[in-house]
């Protein structure tokens, strides 16, 4: 394999939807499609009354993670998604490509949205100025940013899937935190929509990694698993650190670091490694789980309940209409 | 297509083969109302696309399983014996899709309906409202329960829990005499 400088896609032939080669990529473009949103969509401005409610500090804190995001954002968009496109095995990769690139620039929006909404333009400009001079924020993009434009593709899908599936959550966490406690409810709507986005992104750059690996020789494969938890450490290490610099004025840091683990575990797994930190310390608060997703209480596990009853299946007079696809 | 998963499973080959699907023809074809399939005796079915994280976890659960065929052109496979099903949920906005057309297919035939006795979901809490719902869709359609939820491939504790889970299940349902 000869490794090249990032470029633009050499050569480009015709799209053809109707010939594929790899179903994911239409699946995703689906997913994608059907998934698309807008910030005006939100009703952000109900949010005015609880941001009133915020003190000065969580108010501080929140934009700070906001404008923290946006970057991120603004890194996958302008730089991260279309690094990804030159490399691409099929023609409909590309164009799943240009879709996440325009869609993070959507996210990047979005929290410029929430701004206007509930803040004033010194503070605003305040925040945006935190953001260039926070030294762990600006390590974790340019980290990120130096392997988009290195010269290996399939590192660069590995740090892609990292920042998707890994670095937003030091973020994505107070939003859940308020919405937990009933706060900036709205805000907390569009976040999730981020997130299901960041989810399908995450999944399908680590399965194109993945499919990047097949016929590579098992030595390569094994370098680039050790570079993928190298890398991961590194990422981790300065998220400790931003974390503690974010968070340890509210007293939530310790909370926060599970979430990262829990979330470390699932970018690794969409990489298609095993999740590296153990159940001890991924113990996701409740709370927080529950307002990513009502689905992931621990009342769902069947087997850990009495289990005293069962229900027997029975046959059911099924159709195809009759299940709703 | 179809041979490589059980393949790397390393598992006792627990679908048919074609020569052996061709002699018990006629019993099959009497018992299923002619829709062709392939017969299996695994207590756990499962699907899993070409992202293949529900057959990782599968792998590291290291239980006798039998996999859909990934393209629903393929034929389904027809349980022989009561079993469990695991499949996965990928994010969607509500409902409507949920269910990988594969599963439904398979679902579709009466015997599969008769004998499914529970449901595993995979999926991923990022998908918020429609965490593993395509598992929650069968559970509520063939009246079963929904036995356990995990995200992607799974975590070592997932896979100790289920294991540790379904063993405890099977005993209980022959206790219960519903393992015919």
């Amino acid at each position: 394999m000869t490794p090249e400088k990032l470029k633009l896609a050499s050569h480009v032939t015709a799209i053809n939807w109707n010939r594929i080669e790899d179903d994911k990529d239409v699946e995703v473009w689906n997913r994608l499609c059907n998934n698309f949103w807008l910030p005006e969509k939100v009703p952000l401005s109900n949010d005015i009354q609880s941001w009133a409610t915020l003190t000065p500090e969580e108010q501080l804190l929140t934009m700070r993670v906001f404008t923290g995001l946006t970057l991120l954002d603004t890194l996958q968009g302008t730089v991260g998604a279309v690094s990804l496109i030159p490399d691409a095995i099929t023609p409909h990769e590309e164009a799943v490509y240009t879709n996440i690139a325009f869609m993070e620039s959507v996210h990047a929006k979005s929290y410029s949205s929430i701004f206007s909404t509930l803040c004033s333009t010194k503070e605003i400009d305040e925040a945006f100025r935190w953001s260039v001079e926070n030294v762990n924020l600006q390590k974790k993009a340019q980290i990120i940013e130096s392997y988009y434009y290195g010269d290996d593709p399939l590192k660069r899908k590995i740090a892609s899937t990292l920042l998707e599936s890994f670095l937003f959550y030091s973020g994505f966490y107070l939003p859940m935190y308020w919405s937990s406690r009933a706060k900036l409810t709205n805000t907390a709507d569009m976040i999730r929509l981020i997130i299901r986005d960041e989810a399908v992104h995450g999944y399908y750059i680590g399965y194109k990694y993945q499919k990047g690996l097949e016929g590579v020789p098992e030595e390569r494969k094994e370098e680039l698993k050790a570079w993928t938890f190298e890398l991961l450490f590194e990422l981790y290490e300065n998220e400790v650190q931003y974390t503690h610099d974010l968070y340890d004025s509210v007293g939530l840091a310790e909370d926060v670091k599970k979430f990262l683990h829990y979330n470390a575990n699932k970018a690794l797994m969409n990489l298609g490694y095993e999740a590296m930190f153990p159940a001890a310390v991924t113990d996701v608060n409740p709370a927080i789980l529950s307002a990513l997703s009502p689905n992931a209480d621990e009342n769902h596990d069947f087997f850990s309940g009495s289990g005293s009853s069962y229900v027997i299946g029975k046959a059911v007079n099924t159709e195809d209409d009759d299940w709703d696809f | 297509m179809w041979g490589w998963p059980v393949k790397r499973l390393a598992l006792q080959p627990q679908v048919s083969s074609w020569k052996a699907k061709a002699m018990s023809a006629v019993a099959a074809e009497a018992a299923v109302t002619a829709i062709p399939s392939r017969n299996t005796s695994s207590r756990l079915i499962y699907f899993s696309s070409s992202s293949d994280n529900t057959h990782r976890f599968m792998v590291k659960l290291g239980m006798d399983a039998a996999r859909l065929p990934i393209y629903t052109k393929e034929e389904t496979l027809l349980a022989q014996v009561p079993f469990v099903l695991i499949l996965p949920t990928y994010g969607g906005e509500n409902r409507s899709g949920a269910v990988p057309k594969q599963v439904i297919k398979f679902l579709n035939v009466e015997q599969n309906r008769k004998l499914i006795r529970g449901v595993v979901g995979a999926g991923n809490t990022n998908f918020g409202e429609t965490y593993c719902l395509a598992g929650d869709i069968v559970a509520e359609k063939c009246k079963v329960q929904h036995l356990y939820r995990f995200e992607l491939m799974g975590t070592s504790e997932d896979v100790a829990r289920v294991r540790e889970g379904l063993e405890e299940f099977w005993t209980r349902l022959s206790q219960t005499k519903a393992l015919a």
